[in-house]
């Protein structure tokens, strides 16, 4: 399928605008087929291994998957959201003082790190880190033969590699969404008792009085779908690479833009599904 | 009177092509039970891409394959992989999994495919890893190890699971003559002791003769010759002629 897309570009005399359009919407069709497809086979490799009674995964390889992309992830989703949620106080406090209500800083800052910044910066970071990473070791695997050699021996390689990975980010970013979020919120504290003069009491109030359960569960429920976005996207790239050291690059390349790419999108078109129907 | 042996395995009218490149253009096979099957040919020639049929991980164009009369070509991916726990292969780089230490890699299989509990994985691997000379080096990875000592831990991991059929890709290619020896030896136990049947590729033709007991020629696609080792030699097709030339004259 592939190559009838890009077949187009070599035997058709000039793309025409519409053609080259024709041709990027046809490639992504075709790795959202791909995407779905190694969805459901693991799924059905799961299936199939309980219906014999046999563990779909071992215990010990989803906690290393968890250890790594959670645990491992903890000081950068920190780090990260801490220094942003300093950032968006400062300036929307800066902005605030001109019209004397500087006070909205707590419930600015909190209800758009629950709603928006924490779970897609946990998003960005994890597709950059995590991401890559699995992207990067499936097609190591694929390029030494190693996942042929799973798949030859009657594993399942998408059972054996897939799922423990995806059952892990999908789990935890909901987990380091949490922790972005009291991050942000943490940071945006610290500044504005330094620089806006709200103490911490204050802002503790504030954040309490405007922060609802919906706006906590917006933010989670996110968090889930961009864990399996990031997930599904860095295991497809990685077992679909081709080309060696040079294919790995390029792959893992191609995952991260297009976990983050894909991220962002959901994001907004989550946002507008929310805004419209749960106001 | 002894009764005829069955096809253990049998290929009709295999054809694939990758884009506009024939690969395989109606390929006919056919091992029979406890037979070495050595399958030759010129480099690129598809010998390789046979394997990986037969095992599934290349679904051909047209034609069919059946295992213990099994049509894998029609199977589900969860029944496919029912078959190839019958099947063992030793892949050309061995393709050892690189983050699991040798022991892990022969129990790999055992361990996801089986029930068996920690102790009998443990002796089983202590068996496989002797039978290939291999005991001392169950807790090195694969980096650690020679070229000739990954191909014999990946063919350890191959007869983790006692398979009627075993398919070697180059199993001795790039090894010394030692190495070869080792290799080739363990073959033909394998066929007399443990009854396993094989499917060998390769280019020796030392290694051919000897551990073949059927041989297969393929040239652009087809299976030209397909017999005896003595069919062989007294071939008189002009390439099967020149391929065997040097081994030809060494046997004079």
């Amino acid at each position: 399928m592939a190559s009838d897309a890009t077949s187009l570009e070599i035997h058709g005399t000039t793309p025409t605008m519409i053609a080259k359009l024709g041709i990027l919407i046809l490639l992504l069709l075709q790795e959202l087929g791909g995407i779905f497809r190694m969805l459901i086979e693991t799924a059905s490799e799961i299936v199939e291994c309980i219906r014999q009674h046999r563990k779909p995964m071992h215990l010990e390889e989803f906690f290393f998957q968890t250890n790594r992309t959670g645990v491992g992830s903890i000081p950068m989703v920190v780090l990260l959201s801490v220094f942003i949620g300093l950032t968006m106080a400062l300036l929307t406090g800066y902005q605030l003082q001109i019209f004397g209500i500087v006070t909205l800083v707590p419930a600015v800052v909190s209800v758009s790190f629950t709603r928006e910044m924490g779970p897609l910066f946990t998003g960005i970071v994890l597709a950059s880190r995590v991401g890559a990473a699995y992207t990067a070791e499936l097609g190591a695997m694929t390029a030494d033969g190693e996942v042929d050699a799973i798949e030859g021996m009657g594993i399942g390689s998408l059972r054996y590699l897939v799922t423990p990975r995806i059952l892990a980010i999908f789990c935890l970013t909901p987990c380091l969404t949490v922790i972005s979020i009291i991050s942000g919120i943490f940071g945006g504290a610290f500044v504005s008792n330094l620089l806006l003069q709200i103490g911490y009491g204050f802002f503790y109030d504030q954040v309490m009085t405007y922060l609802l359960v919906k706006d906590l569960m917006a933010g989670v429920v996110k968090s889930f779908m961009f864990g399996g976005i990031i997930g599904l996207i860095a295991c497809y790239k990685g077992l679909s690479m081709r080309g060696g050291a040079i294919g790995v690059g390029n792959a893992t390349t191609q995952s991260v833009v297009a976990s983050i790419g894909t991220v962002i999108a959901c994001d907004s078109v989550c946002n507008i599904i929310m805004i419209t129907f749960f106001p | 009177m002894i009764a005829p042996l069955e096809n253990l395995l049998e290929m009709r009218g295999i054809k694939l092509q990758f884009g506009d490149k024939v690969i395989l253009n109606g390929v006919d096979l056919c091992v029979r039970s406890q037979d070495v099957l050595v399958i030759m040919g010129l480099s690129g020639c598809g010998k390789s891409t046979l394997l990986s049929i037969v095992l599934g991980l290349l679904k051909p164009d047209a034609g069919s394959v059946f295992f213990k009369k099994e049509e894998l070509t029609e199977l589900s991916r969860w029944k496919l992989n029912k078959v190839r726990m019958h099947i063992g292969m030793v892949y050309q780089n061995a393709a050892l999994l690189s983050s699991l230490n040798v022991g892990e890699n022969v129990a790999l299989p055992l361990q996801e495919l089986t029930h068996k509990t920690v102790r009998e994985i443990r002796s089983i691997i202590d068996e496989k890893l002797e039978l290939v000379g291999l005991s001392n080096a169950r807790d090195k990875f694969p980096s650690e190890l020679s070229g000739g000592m990954q191909k014999r831990a990946g063919m350890a991991r191959a007869l983790a699971l006692d398979p009627e059929l075993l398919l070697f890709d180059e199993p001795t290619a790039g090894l010394d003559p030692i190495n070869s020896d080792l290799i080739n030896e363990l073959i033909v136990t394998l066929r007399e002791k443990q009854k396993v049947t094989s499917v060998v590729v390769t280019h020796e033709m030392e290694s051919a003769f000897s551990l073949g007991t059927r041989m297969a020629f393929l040239d652009e696609g087809k299976m030209i010759l397909f017999g005896s080792p003595d069919e062989f030699r007294n071939s008189e097709i002009p390439i099967v002629r020149e391929f065997l030339s040097p081994a030809s004259v060494h046997k004079k």
